[in-house]
């Protein structure tokens, strides 16, 4: 066991595939000499090279589309978003090559790629790089939505991604990158499509991912002394979403509260509350109430930013609001 | 009235072109203008659908970049891209079928005229958004790369053709390019069919420097301009990039002046494109003037050139007949290659 921080876990599973599979190589902006703008990739290039290790010009949308065409034709591109919210710049190639191409090309092409990078509310960097990118992307067919949480799943997470054989939009969460966490020494990878449980319980089910679920790990501690139990549930795949697992806990809780960093309307949120309706209305107790972050441009100032995403506070009291309503 | 450029004169003799090549290149250049023609009649008769923009003009491009290309080279297309698929040696019934929807098609019917697509054939595609075929064909060229130098991969020395037009060569994904694929020194030949409109945004109206080849020089990259109504002239100039891209010296910018002699899809009424223009044009025809140089220089009789014409039409209609009768893809198929999973 070896005490991680969350970017070496990454790049450590960036070092192992590029080490295992030589038609695997990370392309972006400042990824090479510079090691990263979150130092995810410092010493890569040194020991892959300058092809591998692809330093590009700010043209986010062309070297996205320039990591399309060589994964059509056989290799394997690691996208780093300098701030994953640049690739709104990229959105073009994300959307209409990345994802939809290989339907439209009726299966003439496959497409394993990567795109990877810091994204979330951080503190107070402003809206632009605040970015709640999540709900853009989930309506693009063909693209996994993948989030993860702890130094533990991010390698083994962003190893999956890597070999898998779709473009995966895998996201990390600045105010993460610094979480330690004793790793195995031997090698592992963990399913895209399977949601952690991350507390079992049995009164409620949260359902959250990325950074919110720790905010969900510190509602809990809270509530657990006041003699609640809830269930913690990280998707980590946002798309497509784990209902094996998401519907063996509604059936236990009959409750959901969904807490999320996303942007309320349309969000990761919207889409979950409409499909536990479609198939798990019967076993619920209560409507599903969705805690998202507000709808507007993250501010600078600090208490405006912290009132505009979703604190521990406020799901301890939505949780005992929902427990008081007795059926 | 914005005076026409004068266009770089090239002097065929009569060595240019074996007759081999010559009647290859031109059997190439009558099956894409008959499959055009036929397009439009199946169109107006309401057997495809969508928008569908014909290449009818321009067949000197396709030809004469296409056809001084080996077969394991890479063919990057707009969605005016039957030609280019064709060319590419798709064969006309996967292309036509395509049209048609149905799952006998290249792209099994769920692509469409915008979307033709075949690994077979490298083909990258069939890009319906103007220029953002130009990335994905410099990453195929990256891939080349790759392969060659981190992957010791001798036989790597594949070269890409990329299509587009005058109006996307001012969007910012080619400017991107040009500058990666100098940097980089990728084989990528940029082809730009200068048809002097995009849809009805005339050239001069929409750029500073209506001159595209030379865009390159900045780049610090080799650009050219061609007679595009001239496929000796195009060749000439395709097999020079192509030579360099191969021998990995980098990148080539060919503006190719030419001309569609249809509107711009089948939808358009084409109402801008003035008369006296038009008519310049048409009399500057690429299939006559190919046609010219193979009788002239006994390369072949106006007989020879008829009786291709009358094979390529008999082709045209069979595929026609395969289209027709192919089935359309399966309902319960509907969710299939939406991941890489389905095959
Ligand atoms: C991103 C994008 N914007 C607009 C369009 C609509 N559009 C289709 S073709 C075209 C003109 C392109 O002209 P050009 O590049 O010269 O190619 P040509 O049609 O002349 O072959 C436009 C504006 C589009 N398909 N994609
Ligand atoms: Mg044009």
């Amino acid at each position: 066991m070896a005490e991680t921080l969350l970017f070496n876990a990454l790049r450590e599973a960036l070092d192992e595939e590029m080490a295992r599979d030589q038609a695997v190589y990370v392309i972006g902006e400042d990824v090479g000499h510079y090691g990263g703008s979150y130092k995810v990739t410092k010493g890569l290039y040194e020991k892959y090279g300058d092809m591998r290790v692809k330093d590009t010009p700010i043209a986010e949308n062309s070297f996205t589309g320039i990591a399309v065409g060589s994964a059509m034709t056989g290799l394997r591109p690691i996208i780093e978003g300098m701030n994953m919210g640049f690739l709104l710049l990229a959105f073009n190639q994300i959307a209409n090559n990345a994802g939809m191409l290989r339907y439209t090309s009726g299966g003439n092409f496959k497409i394993p790629m990567v795109i990877r990078g810091p994204g979330g509310v951080g503190r107070q960097l402003g809206a632009e790089h605040s970015q709640r990118l999540e709900a853009y992307f989930q309506g693009v067919p063909g693209l996994k939505l993948v989030a993860c949480s702890t130094p533990y799943n991010a390698k083994g997470l962003l190893k999956a991604a890597i070999r898998d054989d779709n473009p995966v939009l895998f996201f990390e969460h600045v105010l993460l990158y610094n979480l330690k966490e004793n790793l195995p020494e031997s090698e592992y990878l963990c399913r895209l499509d399977k949601a952690e449980v991350v507390r079992e319980g049995k009164d409620v089910t949260l359902l959250t991912y990325s950074r919110m679920r720790h905010h969900c790990v510190q509602a809990a501690k809270t509530l657990e002394k006041e003699g609640y139990d809830p269930e913690i549930i990280d998707l980590i795949s946002l798309k497509p979403l784990d209902f094996e697992t998401i519907g063996a806990s509604v059936r236990k809780t009959h409750r959901v509260v969904i807490v999320e960093e996303c942007m309320k309307s349309g969000g990761v949120g919207a889409e979950l509350t409409a499909s536990i309706n479609d198939r798990l209305f019967d076993e619920l107790d209560a409507p599903v109430v969705r805690l998202a972050s507000q709808d507007i441009p993250t501010p600078y100032n600090g208490l405006l930013e912290s009132l505009t995403i979703v604190q521990p506070q406020v799901i301890v009291d939505t949780v005992k609001d929902m427990m008081a309503l007795q059926v | 009235m914005v005076q026409e450029r004068t266009v770089p004169v090239f002097s065929p003799t009569a060595t240019t072109i074996s007759r081999e090549d010559g009647l290859t290149i031109y059997e190439d250049m009558v099956l894409g203008r008959s499959f055009e023609d036929k397009c439009a009649e199946m169109y107006y008769r309401g057997k495809m659908f969508g928008f569908v923009h014909l290449y009818n003009g321009q067949e000197a491009v396709s030809s004469g970049v296409i056809k001084s290309m080996r077969s394991d080279d890479f063919v990057c297309s707009t969605y005016r891209d039957h030609v280019h698929a064709l060319s590419a040696g798709v064969p006309a019934n996967q292309v036509m079928a395509e049209l048609f929807g149905k799952e006998t098609g290249c792209s099994k019917g769920r692509g469409g005229s915008m979307h033709l697509f075949s690994q077979e054939h490298n083909l990258l595609g069939g890009f319906a958004f103007v220029a953002e075929g130009i990335p994905v064909a410099a990453g195929a060229t990256y891939q080349t790369k790759y392969r060659r130098e981190v992957m010791g991969d001798e036989s790597a020395d594949q070269v890409t053709a990329c299509f587009f037009g005058d109006g996307a060569s001012n969007n910012g994904q080619f400017f991107e390019c040009l500058n990666m694929a100098a940097l980089w020194k990728l084989p990528i030949i940029f082809v730009v069919e200068n048809n002097k409109w995009a849809i009805g945004m005339a050239h001069e109206r929409a750029t500073s420097q209506p001159e595209v080849f030379k865009k390159a020089t900045v780049f610090n990259m080799a650009g050219v301009e061609v007679d595009g109504m001239d496929v000796l002239a195009v060749r000439a100039e395709a097999q020079e990039a192509i030579a360099r891209a191969r021998a990995g010296e980098g990148p080539t910018l060919i503006e190719a002046l030419t001309y569609r002699f249809r509107g711009h899809s089948l939808a358009d009424p084409d109402e801008l494109r003035p008369k006296h223009e038009k008519d310049d044009w048409f009399s500057r025809d690429p299939i006559e003037k190919l046609a010219d140089h193979l009788t002239a220089h006994n390369l072949a009789t106006a007989e020879e050139l008829k009786a291709i014409a009358q094979r390529i039409q008999a082709t045209v209609t069979e595929s026609v007949e395969f289209a027709q009768s192919s089935p359309e893809p399966k309902p319960e198929d509907l969710y299939r290659f939406v991941f890489a999973e389905d095959v």
